[in-house]
């Protein structure tokens, strides 16, 4: 049979943001698969040195609309590293209720938009009516919906009342419920099982070898999370377990995500049961002392690691940001191959790709010479050059 | 006067004008009841209820750009949604609702229009895949063979579970077999079945979840639809409006004994029980996922024809012993 190339996107339904995924098809059968980045650059990095550490908390947040906790958390325990700050244990505390009530919130959505591409709407409009009931807790701690601006560095900003406390617990209670629900559904309902289970295989040792994060890297047997590898926060004292799952398909991927969400409302519960009391924040310096650190953050998506440089003034001197999503590319591509077509949607969706959070550089492809490379701003206005317009020119007729 | 009534049967009742409003009436009901199923409100603004919804999305359509693709031919691409348009519609006149006679055959009622109806509801699948492959789109060509390989699916359940009623009634007359089972009611329960198989068979060949594979737009765009824009998306759309709205009325006729009396209450029965069958098709909808294109080839060959089959057995045995 011959084999063609089609374009997935970067204009695409199923993506929500923009990516090209290049698949190489036989009939219905994906032979290969090339994914190419760098439509959605924002030049987040080369700004973030231009910012003092207090404004980059905020930009930090805007790299990823769904996990903007994470990367603020990420940043801020990376900068309270470089200028060895204690945190206070309530600040500790609310700080991990709002991340793992952000994974709830990811979770959720996450559901939902598997099931969407799996052309189940029902479930997509079924999660999403229940997510508002955690996007409210969200609001109720923290005042918005999406950017929570709770991090500072030194603790956080807001404080939890008795009130919020309840309502919290209320919340969770109902969500709770819910995800028992859906955990059922997802894993039972025959037409939902059918389009998931084996597909979309990623062995073990495959995950192993190609860096695989977060939920794709459970779902492939492997126990790997940073909150018990590498406890950092309060995370070292709350009881949870990590969530994994042995079939290495995209089923798996739906079973860790469903499980990490009731283990994440457990924690939420506990963390509100034993809030100690106390400060929420302490002063932190202007300027950082001078040093390097990585900071390692698990996000709903998986390991988040950023990297700081700092010089002794009160802007950073590179700020790098690896984000989950960039981790599991790879993997998608090894995924993908000798799937369906029909699979394409389901399989990307299933690392739960957060595209913009990935692009870190652009590189420049010269169509019609195929040479490729990254170029500095000044090369580009060198060659890319506006044509010049003679100014003595006569029209021809 | 019998040119007048002919003209009324062809254009007003139950030709173009009825099947049209009653089309998008059914199509506001299956979207108002698949919103409602999603916990969703549905359309809401347009007439009493978004009643209007429908109707306004076709006239929309109509004055909406139109494309045509550089490289696709632009008779065929530009005449398919009027040929589907009216093969379905010519579909519709066959249905027993008025203007037949039971005891003399006339030219929309007669020995065979079973076999008919189920012909000019096949061609739109046909006109679906030509749609596909002359769009010289890659994601409409996929939608197209895979509208092509559902037909082998569905189309033989589908045949084998309409006919098996006409078994029992001994007639291939739509007339007919409505008013045996008229008489006959409680042998509607021998082909329980049949319409459960047919109704299945009915989802697949309107391309509604699960079975929406030809279309499935986070996979292939808008498959078989993805070049079209304009008035011929707006014609395409009222096709398979107006194809639920025939295939569930003949559901209607040969599982639930068809419309008896004159004009308004067979009108009312009509409704009624096409909305049934409606309802079923869109709590269908709201249940299920989407399925590979294989898995439905294999769900239909494995389950769908074997219980077809059965239920030709059951009918052939109750001829039998009714006969």
């Amino acid at each position: 049979m011959k084999r063609i190339t089609i374009p997935i996107g970067p204009q695409h339904p199923a993506l929500k943001e923009p990516i090209s995924l290049r698949m190489t098809i036989e009939g219905e059968v994906i032979k290969d698969a090339d994914v190419r980045l760098g439509y959605n650059h924002r030049g987040i990095e080369k700004l973030a040195e231009s910012k003092t550490y207090i404004q980059n908390i905020y930009l930090m947040e805007r790299i990823c609309g769904i996990c903007s906790h994470s990367h603020t958390t990420c940043y801020v325990q990376g900068v309270e590293a470089l200028c060895e700050l204690e945190v206070p244990r309530r600040g500790l505390f609310i700080r991990a209720l709002v991340c793992e009530l952000e994974r709830i919130h990811s979770h959720y959505l996450w559901l939902g938009v598997a099931a969407h591409e799996a052309g189940f709407d029902s479930l997509f409009m079924y999660t999403w009516r229940d997510r508002e009931v955690v996007m409210d807790l969200l609001e109720i701690i923290s005042g918005n919906r999406v950017h929570y601006a709770i991090n500072t560095i030194g603790g956080v900003r807001r404080d939890l009342n008795e009130i919020q406390k309840e309502k919290i617990l209320e919340g969770v209670e109902f969500l709770k419920k819910r995800m028992e629900y859906y955990t059922n559904l997802g894993t039972t309902e025959p037409s939902f099982v059918g389009r998931v289970s084996g597909v979309g295989i990623l062995p073990e040792e495959k995950a192993m070898a190609l860096c695989a994060v977060g939920p794709t890297l459970r779902a492939s047997r492997i126990a790997s999370d940073i909150r018990k590898d590498d406890p950092y926060g309060a995370y070292g004292e709350f009881p949870f377990e990590v969530c994994t799952a042995d079939t290495c398909d995209v089923l798996g991927r739906v079973v860790v995500r469903v499980k990490e969400t009731i283990e994440s409302l457990n924690i939420v519960e506990y963390i509100i049961r034993n809030l100690p009391e106390g400060e929420i924040k302490v002063k932190a310096p202007r300027r950082i002392k001078e040093g390097e650190v990585v900071s390692r953050y698990e996000a709903p998506r998986g390991e988040n690691i950023h990297y700081i440089k700092s010089n002794g003034t009160d802007k950073p001197e590179r700020l790098k940001v690896r984000a989950p999503t960039l981790a599991n590319y790879p993997a998608t591509i090894e995924m993908l191959k000798n799937g369906f077509v029909a699979d394409i949607p389901l399989i990307f969706a299933a690392i739960d790709p957060c595209i913009c959070c990935a692009e870190r550089f652009v590189e420049i492809i010269d169509e019609r010479k195929g040479s490729r490379g990254i170029m500095t701003m000044a090369e580009i206005k060198r060659k890319f050059k506006k044509p010049e317009i003679k100014k003595d020119f006569v029209w021809p007729l | 006067m019998a040119i007048i009534k002919e003209l009324v049967y062809l254009l007003v009742y139950p030709g173009m004008l009825f099947l049209f409003l009653y089309s998008t009436f059914c199509e506001w009901f299956d979207r108002k009841l698949y919103a409602r199923l999603q916990n969703r409100i549905g359309p809401a603004y347009t007439g009493r209820f978004g009643i209007l919804q429908p109707v306004a999305d076709f006239f929309k359509l109509l004055f909406k750009e139109d494309i045509v693709p550089e490289k696709a031919d632009r008779v065929i691409f530009s005449s398919l949604p009027v040929i589907g348009l009216a093969t379905v519609v010519s579909a519709g006149l066959y249905l027993p609702l008025w203007n037949f006679d039971l005891r003399a055959p006339g030219f929309n009622s007669f020995q065979g229009d079973i076999i008919v109806v189920l012909y000019l509801l096949s061609l739109p699948t046909l006109i679906l895949f030509l749609a596909g492959w002359h769009s010289t789109n890659f994601f409409s060509t996929l939608g197209g063979v895979r509208v092509l390989t559902m037909l082998f699916g569905y189309e033989v359940p589908l045949f084998l579970a309409v006919l098996s009623p006409a078994v029992v009634a001994d007639s291939w007359r739509l007339a007919e077999i409505a008013n045996f089972y008229q008489q006959f009611p409680f042998l509607l329960a021998f082909q329980i079945i049949g319409f459960f198989v047919a109704v299945v068979a009915l989802q697949a060949k309107l391309e509604r979840t699960p079975f929406d594979i030809p279309h499935a737009e986070t996979e292939i765009v808008g498959g078989t639809f993805t070049e079209y824009s304009g008035k011929k998306l707006a014609f395409f759309r009222l096709m398979t409006d107006i194809e639920m709205v025939v295939g569930s009325g003949l559901m209607a006729t040969v599982f639930m004994a068809g419309f008896s009396g004159s004009v308004l209450p067979s009108l009312l029965i009509f409704v009624l029980k096409t909305l049934i069958v409606i309802s079923i098709l869109s709590l269908i909808r709201a249940t299920f996922s989407r399925i590979r294109v294989d898995q439905m080839v294999v769900f239909s060959w494995k389950y769908l024809t074997p219980l077809a089959v059965l239920q030709l057995l059951i009918s052939i045995i109750v001829k039998g012993i009714i006969g």
